[in-house]
């Protein structure tokens, strides 16, 4: 702490001391602490990223400044002082005015964090009741903190239950919920994760506002860096539970000392691949798609135009991402061509054979030659069967002796990264980028001509995504199938992709190939969307320009 | 929510329309009615005789229209037994199955969910073993042994005789309601236990609302969901399970009177008292899918 007191300006005595924090894991852990050692301060109007990635730690040290550390995560060791006063580990009486009031947290979830029986405005206004702030007091207190977060009409959202808001007011509703008291300092745990990117944008603009409007005090926790480079004034990179690398945003953005910190921020911007050599064999092509989705008593009574007049062709070899928000249609669009819904209107042709109207037989001989990985690799494997037999499953189904199989999926597992020995093993006791390679596996089994990826790599680690990304490439130079990419996640497409389609409300609204699409945007929901993106234009400047 | 409303009521008609025809038909094919009310050594004259009074004469479907005719103008036969007509006997017996069963109910309820939220609140401690271990052994426990050792023990224990209509009701209420009891003990303390762990208790926690504010407001309204179902579906099992406990106490209920004409083949009042039985269940779930829309707000917007 004195280098830091000796590099720069003076800087104003901390509101939150964290020193040498130490919390133990349960004696079955992967290690024996879940954070060790960490230090941080954090002053008045200061926004600390704490940065790194699933088991790192960085979500422990929120819940132990605020006292709700689990009983199984005993604190063993270090400080957490709030205006040079030491806090008790667990919150008591003394301390639970300042652990709620003046210290509050957002969580990541915001749907999820809301009580779905209550209204927003019962939800807020009992936090005020619990403060002892007066009734009379409560309406418009919470009305003027949800105008306060740019929320439209606050009287109806008071009203609004949690499920009646979109993702982006969820999380503004958390945040109103959090600034209720007049904090000082607010703790965000992942708060932008799961929104869309140009929400995410609006969500990081309204911190950074309410942060210079209040003077608060920021500690947020993120695996990404390039949130940081919008928001950060000083930054703490976590790893396997220890601080590898602290210091000011600036520092850290444009001199990272610690390799990983350098390999997060790598992460960002993935490189280019250079582009898949054309091939003009057309593996599928779809005209003029229309899916609407029916809902209601009998049916068309309520309907939603999910995909609509889609148009695209995969050639061999090459790949094309589809690039949009929730709610674009775009997973629709994957069922569509992977024959799991039936197609209104278009037609769909796989090496030249119309196949929107398979049945029966024709259609299972069509589901070995287009296989899909999904996003989720916990909930896509069965917890029941070995990695093996499921790797081997697909090709026993069409026709395979079982010797033939095995031998087929042990095969593959040594391409993929895992060894061969491992597949006796069930799919909990891999990692969440091991099972996303078990699962590649498992689709390659059939030996697909066209391998559809929906969301792959949203549910990994950065450092992981990079290296599913490359084991996709590679296994397409090694077999020659085609792949069509799904993704909310710009940077993830430009590092896979040859084409990019962009889609929004059911339709493509811009296509072309990788570079252009980033370098030349035509349509301006592309270009919103590429500004959006956090950290694109710290980390490329050439390209903002 | 017109369309929840309007699309429950028009599934409760159908459902007791379903019921109605099975019974008709059931009763029609199971053999000829006239002669299972004749001794077995009556002249066919007589048989005849009574098929004419019966309309059993008519083509099936005129029968079948006069069923549905009769049953809509409250017009449900006469009990063969009593020469009563058959929702008259009935009256006379329901005060006391009500009585039985709502007793049950209320101490399944009153007993069986606090428990089991205790257990959930204390969860892996000894209290939560205890309550988990009397769960099963209240949902295990057949009816009628339970009751007959209620009986015996009381008898020979005490002297007194726990049976017949000036006996305490809680005796056959608490043999009634135990399986519903353990059940809804099981249910609470699962459903808690998930509600208490969601995440917008730790967000409650975080923004300072003491505990058994977030118990009582956060948490059991949504633990709350699950249960309404179950105590809706458990229905069924008292009105079943009524049957044998008004056997076994002498309790002139409903559930003794249906034993005594199915004994009596008095078709008529079978016949009614299962569709009773039926529309008690149809109304049951009419009124637990009318409770979610109080309780949950996400079905309300539907």
């Amino acid at each position: 702490m004195a280098a830091e007191q000796g590099s720069g300006a003076a800087r104003p005595s901390p509101l939150l001391s964290v020193f040498g924090l130490t919390v133990a894991l349960p004696p079955d852990g992967d290690r024996p602490e879940a954070v060790s050692g960490v230090s941080f301060d954090i002053a008045p109007g200061e926004t600390l990223c704490l940065v790194g990635e699933s088991g790192s730690g960085k979500s422990v040290i929120g819940q132990a400044i605020l006292g709700m550390l689990p009983s199984a995560l005993p604190v063993t060791g270090g400080e957490i002082s709030w205006q040079g006063t030491s806090m008790p580990a667990q919150r008591d009486a003394a301390f639970a005015g300042i652990r709620s009031a003046e210290i509050s947290m957002i969580f990541q979830d915001a749907s999820a964090s809301l009580n779905p029986v209550r209204t927003i405005g019962a939800q807020l206004a009992e936090v005020l009741a619990v403060h002892g702030i007066a009734k009379s007091e409560r309406k418009a207190r919470v009305r003027d903190t949800l105008r306060d977060v740019a929320l439209p009409e606050p009287e109806r959202i008071a009203r609004s239950y949690p499920h009646q808001l979109s993702g982006g007011q969820a999380q503004r509703a958390v945040i109103a919920a959090a600034l209720l008291l007049a904090p000082r300092l607010l703790i965000a745990d992942e708060p932008t994760t799961a929104l869309d990117v140009t929400t995410q944008a609006e969500i990081l603009a309204l911190i950074a506002r309410l942060k210079a409007e209040r003077e608060l005090a920021v500690l947020f926790v993120t695996h990404d860096f390039g949130v940081v480079a919008e928001i950060a004034d000083r930054v703490a990179v976590m790893k396997d539970g220890i601080q590898v690398e602290t210091g000011a945003a600036q520092e850290v953005l444009n001199r990272p000392q610690h390799a990983y910190t350098q390999r997060l921020i790598a992460a960002v911007t993935p490189p280019e691949r250079p582009p898949n050599p054309r091939d003009d064999t057309r593996v599928l092509e779809a005209r003029n798609v229309n899916l609407i989705y029916r809902s209601g008593l009998f049916g068309g009574r309520q309907s939603f135009h999910a995909v609509r007049d889609v148009s695209l062709e995969i050639s061999a070899g090459q790949t094309v991402a589809v690039v949009g928000e929730s709610g674009s249609g775009k997973s629709s669009l994957a069922r569509c061509l992977l024959r799991l819904e039936d197609i209104d209107s278009g037609s769909i042709t796989f090496k030249g054979a119309e196949i929107s109207g398979l049945t029966g037989n024709a259609l299972r001989s069509l589901r070995r030659s287009m296989q899909v990985v999904l996003q989720d690799p916990y909930s896509a494997l069965n917890p029941r069967q070995t990695i093996r037999a499921a790797i081997a499953e697909g090709p026993i189904i069409h026709g395979a002796t079982a010797k033939d199989a095995h031998r087929t999926a042990d095969a593959l597992m040594e391409l993929v990264g895992l060894s061969a020995q491992a597949g006796g093993r069930y799919p909990q006791e891999f990692s969440g980028g091991q099972r996303q390679r078990i699962c590649i596996a498992r689709a390659l089994a059939l030996e697909p001509e066209l391998l559809i990826a929906d969301e792959a790599v949203s549910a990994l680690d950065v450092s992981i995504q990079a290296q599913i990304l490359d084991l996709f490439a590679d296994m397409q130079a090694r077999y020659g199938f085609a792949i069509l990419f799904i993704t909310h996640d710009l940077s993830v497409a430009r590092a896979i992709a040859d084409d990019i389609l962009v889609m929004r409300q059911g339709e493509i609204v811009e296509r072309g190939p990788a570079s252009q699409i980033f370098d030349a945007p035509v349509h301006p929901y592309t270009a919103d969307l590429l500004a959006a993106a956090p950290g694109l234009d710290t980390f490329q400047p050439e390209s903002a320009a | 929510m017109t369309g929840y409303i309007l699309s429950r009521l028009i599934r409760a008609a159908v459902t007791m329309l379903l019921t109605v025809t099975i019974v008709f038909l059931f009763i029609r094919f199971s053999g000829d009615p006239a002669a299972a009310l004749v001794p077995p050594d009556a002249p066919q004259e007589v048989i005849d005789q009574y098929a004419r009074t019966m309309g059993l004469d008519q083509p099936i479907w005129r029968q079948y229209a006069g069923y549905i005719g009769g049953i809509l103008r409250g017009d449900f036969g006469f009990s063969i037994h009593t020469g009563l007509a058959v929702e008259e006997v009935f009256f006379d017996r329901l005060p006391f199955t009500l009585h039985l069963g709502l007793t049950a109910l209320a101490l399944a309820i009153a007993i069986g969910i606090p428990i089991g939220a205790i257990a959930a609140i204390r969860r892996g401690s000894a209290l939560d073993r205890f309550v988990m271990g009397f769960s099963v052994f209240a949902f295990a426990m057949p009816n009628f042994l339970f009751g007959l050792i209620l009986i015996l023990t009381a008898a020979l224990a005490f002297g007194t005789f726990l049976g017949g209509d000036s006996a305490n009701v809680i005796w056959p209420a608490l043999t009634l309601g135990l399986a519903a009891m353990g059940s809804f003990a099981r249910f609470a303390r699962s459903s808690l236990l998930e509600t208490i762990n969601a995440p917008y208790m730790r967000a409650a926690e975080a923004r300072g609302v003491p505990f058994w504010t977030r118990l009582i407001r956060h948490a059991a309204p949504n633990a709350a969901i699950p249960l309404v179902t179950l105590i809706g579906l458990s229905l069924g099992a008292l009105v079943a399970g009524s049957v044998v406990t008004e056997q076994v106490f002498a309790w002139p209920g409903v559930g003794q009177l249906l034993v005594r004409s199915v004994a009596t083949r008095d078709l008529a009042q079978v016949q009614f008292l299962v569709l009773v039985v039926a529309f008690t269940m149809v109304m049951a779930n009419l009124v637990v899918d009318f409770l979610y829309l109080l309780i949950d707000p996400r079905i309300r917007a539907t």
